[in-house]
């Protein structure tokens, strides 16, 4: 038992597994499907999310146009899908039968050539995970190869998003347009739009999101985590003890492109359609407030944030349909004034130090409750100082 | 260029910033073992000197060879991979890490995007880090978080951080800047213990320190060398006494 907790403690799990009893335990007895679906498509973001912690929290390079890749990931998951909807039997009203329904209403009269591959759901997978992973090399390998960096480097992945809506929507016969690819229908023949398969994808997409953060736990805890560090403080000291800088900073960005990716799939399966409207510039800027709300330093954070602004997004404008915008606004606002590095911030400096005084204290009163016999009550262990950035301190 | 057996000759070397020449085709040799220690009035060009060799700022014209291997074209991570280690004038440590990682992190293993993914903090590593920890006098201290040393030991772990990668040639930038004395006379043997399977280049400005140490002297002013040799001879140099020595 000592060493399960030991084990938990060490490798900083404890959070870890509370958000998965939450989403793999709490949420799906406590709600219906509708809601369960919505939480779904929230947790898509948290791809997003934990992305933008890698690249942006761990890495110094903010990035927004997160909704390029995520946009990358999810319609490279739709063209799947809606050629699997465009049988020539359910399209026989068009045309030309067999091909998507927005090529027909654009006059073309066959399938172009860069869809015909994605016929096939292996390809379309590894199109998900690469195809936005090769867009992000090739971007941060030219601006941090010539050491462009910071602000600029967000204007640039800015205008990347711009570019790439503006190419979406004009390019309508290939890429449906400002409509975006719809009416989405069954996955190898598996009707995605049951609400049996929307729990399964849930659960699905719920492990996929926990499999990444330990994978990105472990990225952390690697040498590569603590040089992604150093290198946000002291760069150039970094760059002087022999580490090409760049290439870090190309995995990083690189690394939360394809997370965004797999959430962008994902988001595809569960709501069942894709647009530009996720791949634009105000959703990016988005994305960077989940992660912003939640922590940019914390992964498990960067999920909570995700959720939280998206819960109140849907509450708010359920409830106040006029106002919900502003009270978003706020919401961020006063989030990013109080608490800079977000709720995980809040949690590490406030509630944390909290716990440990009232641990330290109850274990002092026991020891004085019960007077020293034989075997004395074990000693509390001192609050352990809290590192600015969780899981710095490595057991040595 | 000529091939030469110093472990560094700069030739020529010149850098201009929109037309002023920093560096005015300056030559250095310094050789294997030696300690080198250069110093001059503010705006001499002694920083850059140092930033040129190490790749920091390119070099308008001239060569810089390292072990007769040119440098100039090269990347920085290629100089420091093939045995040149800088120190910054202000301590350029890790505060948020503990001194355990600065070192460890310094190590020259595991340096690329997935070596360092896979990079296992094992016993070799640990006995340099330690081994390294003793010599600047931290061994104590490996699992204080950096920024809580105190100026001096900073200094110290950033030159440890250099001494994990064993390079041949170090490059200290002003060692002992904000330094109390009992510091300064740590540092200077510290500098005499470590000199010796390497060569070394001090800039500084404290002349007791500079007797203490140096095996030779360079005297620059105006991004030109104005003197070379023993300290006894470059404090004698009339050049050198109305530039510098005498102010």
């Amino acid at each position: 038992m000592n060493k399960i907790k030991a084990f938990i403690d060490q490798r900083g799990l404890g959070s870890f597994l509370i958000l998965a009893a939450l989403i793999l335990v709490v949420f799906p007895l406590a709600m219906d499907i509708f809601r369960l679906n919505l939480v779904g498509k929230y947790l898509t973001y948290g791809f997003v999310a934990i992305g933008l912690v890698m690249c942006w929290g761990y890495g110094g390079v903010l990035s927004l146009g997160q909704g390029v890749f995520f946009g990358l990931g999810g319609y490279a998951m739709a063209m799947f899908l809606k050629l699997e909807a465009s049988d020539p039997i359910s399209t026989k009203i068009q045309s030309t039968p067999g091909i998507p329904d927005f090529m027909d209403w654009n006059q073309l009269t066959a399938l172009p050539l860069w869809w015909e591959p994605f016929k096939y759901l292996p390809f379309a997978l590894v199109a998900v995970l690469l195809v936005p992973t090769l867009l992000a090399f090739v971007i941060s390998f030219a601006m941090f190869k010539r050491r462009v960096g910071g602000v600029y480097f967000a204007i640039i992945t800015q205008a990347v998003a711009l570019i790439m809506t503006v190419l979406i929507i004009g390019q309508q016969g290939y890429t449906g347009g400002v409509n975006g690819i719809t009416d989405l229908k069954t996955l190898l023949g598996w009707d995605i739009r049951t609400n049996s398969a929307k729990y399964i994808l849930y659960f699905a997409n719920a492990l996929l999101l926990l499999g990444c953060i330990y994978f990105c736990l472990w990225v952390q805890k690697s040498k590569l985590g603590t040089l992604l560090l150093a290198m946000r403080d002291k760069e150039d000291r970094v760059r002087f003890s022999g580490y090409d800088v760049s290439m870090f900073k190309v995995f990083a960005f690189c690394l939360a492109a394809m997370l965004s990716a797999i959430g962008g799939a994902m988001f595809t399966l569960q709501v069942g359609f894709m647009s530009p409207s996720f791949v634009g510039i105000v959703p990016s800027i988005e994305m960077v407030i989940f992660a912003a709300v939640g922590g940019r330093m914390s992964l498990i954070g960067a999920v909570y944030g995700a959720l939280l602004v998206n819960f109140g997004k849907t509450y708010f404008s359920e409830s106040f349909p006029d106002l919900w915008l502003f009270l978003m606004a706020s919401l961020f606002i006063g989030v990013v004034m109080a608490f800079p590095n977000g709720l995980a911030g809040v949690y590490t400096s406030h509630v944390k130090p909290w716990l440990a005084r009232r641990k330290a204290t109850q274990a002092k009163s026991q020891a004085l409750a019960v007077p020293p016999a034989d075997n004395p009550p074990p000693a509390s262990p001192p609050p352990a100082k809290e590192a600015e950035v969780p899981g710095l301190i490595r057991a040595t | 260029m000529s091939n030469t057996d110093f472990v560094l000759a700069v030739e020529d070397l010149t850098v201009s910033f929109d037309g002023f020449k920093a560096i005015d085709a300056l030559n250095l040799y310094v050789d294997k073992g030696e300690l080198r220690v250069i110093i001059g009035p503010n705006g001499a060009g002694k920083t850059t000197l140092l930033d040129l060799i190490c790749g920091r700022t390119a070099a308008s014209a001239g060569s810089i060879k390292f072990k007769n291997v040119e440098m100039t074209r090269l990347a920085e991570y290629k100089r420091v991979r093939s045995g040149i280690g800088r120190k910054f004038q202000t301590p350029s440590i890790y505060e948020n890490l503990s001194v355990f990682q600065n070192l460890e992190v310094s190590f020259p293993r595991g340096r690329g995007v997935f070596g360092a993914l896979a990079f296992k903090c094992d016993q070799e590593v640990r006995d340099q880090v330690q081994s390294v920890a003793n010599e600047i006098g931290l061994g104590e201290l490996l699992d204080m978080e950096a920024g809580l040393l105190s100026h001096g030991q900073k200094q110290w772990l950033e030159i440890g951080m250099l001494l994990m990668q064993d390079p041949e040639l170090l490059m200290l930038d002003e060692p002992i800047a904000g330094m109390s004395a009992r510091e300064r006379e740590l540092t200077a043997d510290l500098l005499k213990r470590i000199c010796k399977n390497r060569s070394m280049i001090v800039i500084e400005h404290d002349m007791a320190f500079v007797a203490q140490i140096a095996h030779k002297v360079t005297v620059m002013h105006q991004g030109k060398i104005l003197a070379e040799g023993s300290m006894e001879k470059v404090q004698q140099d009339p050049k050198v006494i109305d530039v510098y020595l005498g102010h």
